[in-house]
């Protein structure tokens, strides 16, 4: 069941890899086989592992994935899936573990996951793989502190003794996972590791070698987590650490303007990793609501450019210091190049535009947390027959009503505009949800010809329903044929709409689409590929 | 607004055909300064309607740009600096955009076309 997701996540992502540059292709080659797991002594004592130490806990099933954007961090998230394919595993056993109440445990091995990677990629952690605390050189693992002290014994002294040089300062840290160790139990284990030929000064604040003794430890379910199953000593030299500083400037609850939906900070730059957003680059949201998601864009340095529906929340905000401009300001980026009121159901594109965003990144309005909504539809009363129409009289001031944008439809326009609107190779990041009580049932993430998908990362939100941050990349282009089926499926929408919305309540047409929708035979064959695939049904 | 977002909307009423360039009302332009970035022109030249932005342009004062302008000129940074400026720098902050077929006026306020459509437009 639940496996089929991560192929997508590990399979197209290693295609995707194809073309992320050298270094990644240097690092696959320099991967081990696959019978290399085997040897696990061998593995321990050979030079060359790189332990990753990822932030957080309750992001696992995003871990490996934001790593891909930057061509040295895919290399990282390639090495570490193809030399040890325990994060995809784990991700699957952990996925397993939810709602069949297993406890499978392991995932929290994961805090710490050895890689072979080349030195290269010691800069990781700056291109922007917010999730990665710190990459560790790895000295030594072991179950024990003497199995610990053997393999960092037998760790090769041409790797150690150059760090470990009288002039040299450094320090060691402790750190564990599911338990506090008191400062005196720190001191104890860093007495323990006199067996290694310090001769440097120790300098707490600003060392020359930074090294990391860090422990996992059995401690049982922790806070609903998974369980870790063993104690796992990791020793190991810093050589990149992670700016973790910008998510506490960037937290929300220090923005001024937000809104009951604004994306969280560090969620906002996940996003913003995924969609590859680089300085230079023109990132859209059509959903921009407070902009969170284009400030994290704005921070890589982005040009930016959003719509709502919501003209009160675009324009007006809650005052002349508290709107969509001033929580650029408040962080010191540029403001966004373009904010407007505009439908995406009807965008207001002049024809022939395309191919001028660099990345689309979005948290569409699916009627879960806040319900989408598109422009006209207003109920004509019964007995009246003719379009709805505006008394000249009353034009300038007038506020459009407004519809409920059901799930289907809103996918289906924002693929189509993001088909057309982005460049050749541009991304497409947006979350999508998913009931989660629908175990039986394979999840399909929506298709479009021009696009592939390259990753699904779950977030779960309750206990009935999780999203999933689907990343997709425009790979062919936005022919005539596609354009044309498009519109058909557009006016069928349109034509349906009142109907589809009558017939049943808008939660069931949200995840549900499948029952009260009926297709229009396309004509064309293209049409036919192009009809999109929810849950495993066609709309 | 910036003539950026200008350059690529249009009026989208139903049964309009031509509904791009927008027309520009002005009650108020401002101009904010914004640090130039060569590869950014560079990128949106290719995608830009260079007669509607100079028409845009003059609408809102501006008269400094060529007429006709082809990518050999992005070699000049004295055309750089004129194309960033109406492209990026000038804002109309109070005014409206006018759909060209039917004179339908879009209201720009606090610097934020509003593009929704009212229901008989739909």
């Amino acid at each position: 069941m639940a496996p089929k997701n991560w192929e997508y996540s590990w399979g197209p992502n290693c295609h995707d890899l194809e073309n992320t540059g050298d270094l990644s292709t240097i690092l696959r080659k320099s991967c081990p086989s696959n019978s290399d797991r085997h040897h696990r002594s061998l593995r321990l004592s050979a030079p060359g592992f790189w332990v990753l130490h990822f932030a957080k806990r309750n992001h696992f099933p995003f871990r490996p994935v934001p790593l891909l954007p930057s061509s040295a961090a895919a290399a990282v998230a390639t090495a570490a899936g193809t030399h040890r394919p325990a994060p995809a595993q784990l991700t699957s056993k952990w996925r397993s573990d939810r709602g069949k109440g297993k406890k499978e445990g392991r995932i929290g091995e994961r805090d710490v996951v050895p890689v072979r990677v080349l030195p290269p990629v010691a800069g990781l952690p700056e291109t922007g793989g917010i999730l990665v605390k710190g990459i560790y050189e790895l000295w030594g693992e072991g179950d024990s502190y003497e199995e610990l002290e053997d393999v960092i014994k037998n760790y090769p002294d041409e790797r150690k003794l150059p760090y470990l040089t009288s002039e040299s300062t450094f320090r060691i840290t402790v750190d564990s996972f599911g338990k506090v160790i008191s400062f005196q139990e720190q001191n104890e284990r860093i007495q323990s590791l006199t067996y290694i030929p310090f001769k440097g000064r120790v300098n707490l604040r600003n060392p020359e070698h930074k090294f990391w003794l860090m422990e996992t430890d059995d401690y049982g379910a922790n806070n609903g987590l998974p369980p870790v199953v063993k104690k796992r000593i990791f020793f190991g030299r810093e050589v990149g650490s992670a700016d973790r500083k910008l998510l506490p400037t960037y937290q929300l609850k220090s923005r001024t303007y937000l809104g009951p939906t604004a994306m969280d900070a560090e969620m906002a730059f996940l996003m913003a990793n995924q969609a590859m957003v680089k300085p230079g680059k023109l990132v859209y949201d059509p959903f921009v609501g407070t902009g969170s998601i284009l400030i994290a864009a704005a921070h890589f340095g982005a040009m930016t450019m959003g719509a709502d529906i919501d003209i009160r929340v675009v324009r007006d905000g809650r005052g002349p210091d508290c709107n969509v401009w001033s929580n650029f300001k408040q962080y010191g980026l540029p403001m966004p190049i373009g904010l407007l009121r505009a439908d995406n159901n009807l965008p207001p594109w002049r024809p022939g535009l395309k191919e001028v965003f660099d990345a689309i990144i979005c948290d569409p309005p699916y009627g879960v947390r806040a319900g989408g909504r598109k422009s006209g539809g207003r109920k004509l009363l019964k007995g009246v027959v003719g379009p709805y129409t505006v008394p000249d009289d009353k034009r300038t001031d007038h506020i459009p009503s407004t519809a409920a944008y059901s799930l289907v439809e809103c996918v289906h326009d924002l693929l189509d505009i993001a088909a057309k609107m982005l460049i050749l190779n541009g991304r497409l990041v947006f979350f999508y949800p998913v009931l989660r009580e629908d175990e039986s049932a394979e999840n399909h993430f929506p298709e479009h010809p021009c696009f592939i998908l390259v990753s699904a990362s779950e977030q779960i939100l309750s206990s009935r329903y999780s999203r999933v941050l689907l990343t997709m990349v425009k790979r062919g282009p936005y022919t005539k044929e596609i354009e044309e089926a498009a519109r058909l499926k557009h006016l069928e929408f349109k034509e349906n709409h009142l109907k589809w919305m009558e017939d049943g309540n808008l939660h069931s047409a949200v995840f549900s689409p499948g029952e009260s929708v009926c297709v229009v035979e396309g004509d064309t064959k293209v049409s036919k590929e192009t009809k999109p695939k929810y849950r495993g049904k066609y709309v | 607004m910036r003539l950026l977002t200008h350059n690529m909307l249009s009026s989208n009423i139903k049964g309009v055909i031509n509904g791009f360039p927008l027309g520009i009302v002005v009650e108020k332009v401002i101009e904010k300064p914004v640090e130039m970035n060569p590869d950014f022109l560079k990128n949106m030249f290719a995608k830009i309607e260079w007669k509607a932005l100079v028409d845009a342009s003059r609408s809102m004062g501006y008269t400094e740009l060529p007429e006709q302008a082809d990518s050999s000129m992005l070699d000049s940074v004295d055309f750089l600096q004129r194309f960033h400026h109406a492209l990026l720098e000038l804002h109309l902050e109070e005014g409206a955009l006018v759909c060209p077929e039917t004179g339908r006026k879009f209201p720009v306020n606090k610097g934020i076309p509003n593009m929704l459509l009212h229901e008989d437009e739909v």
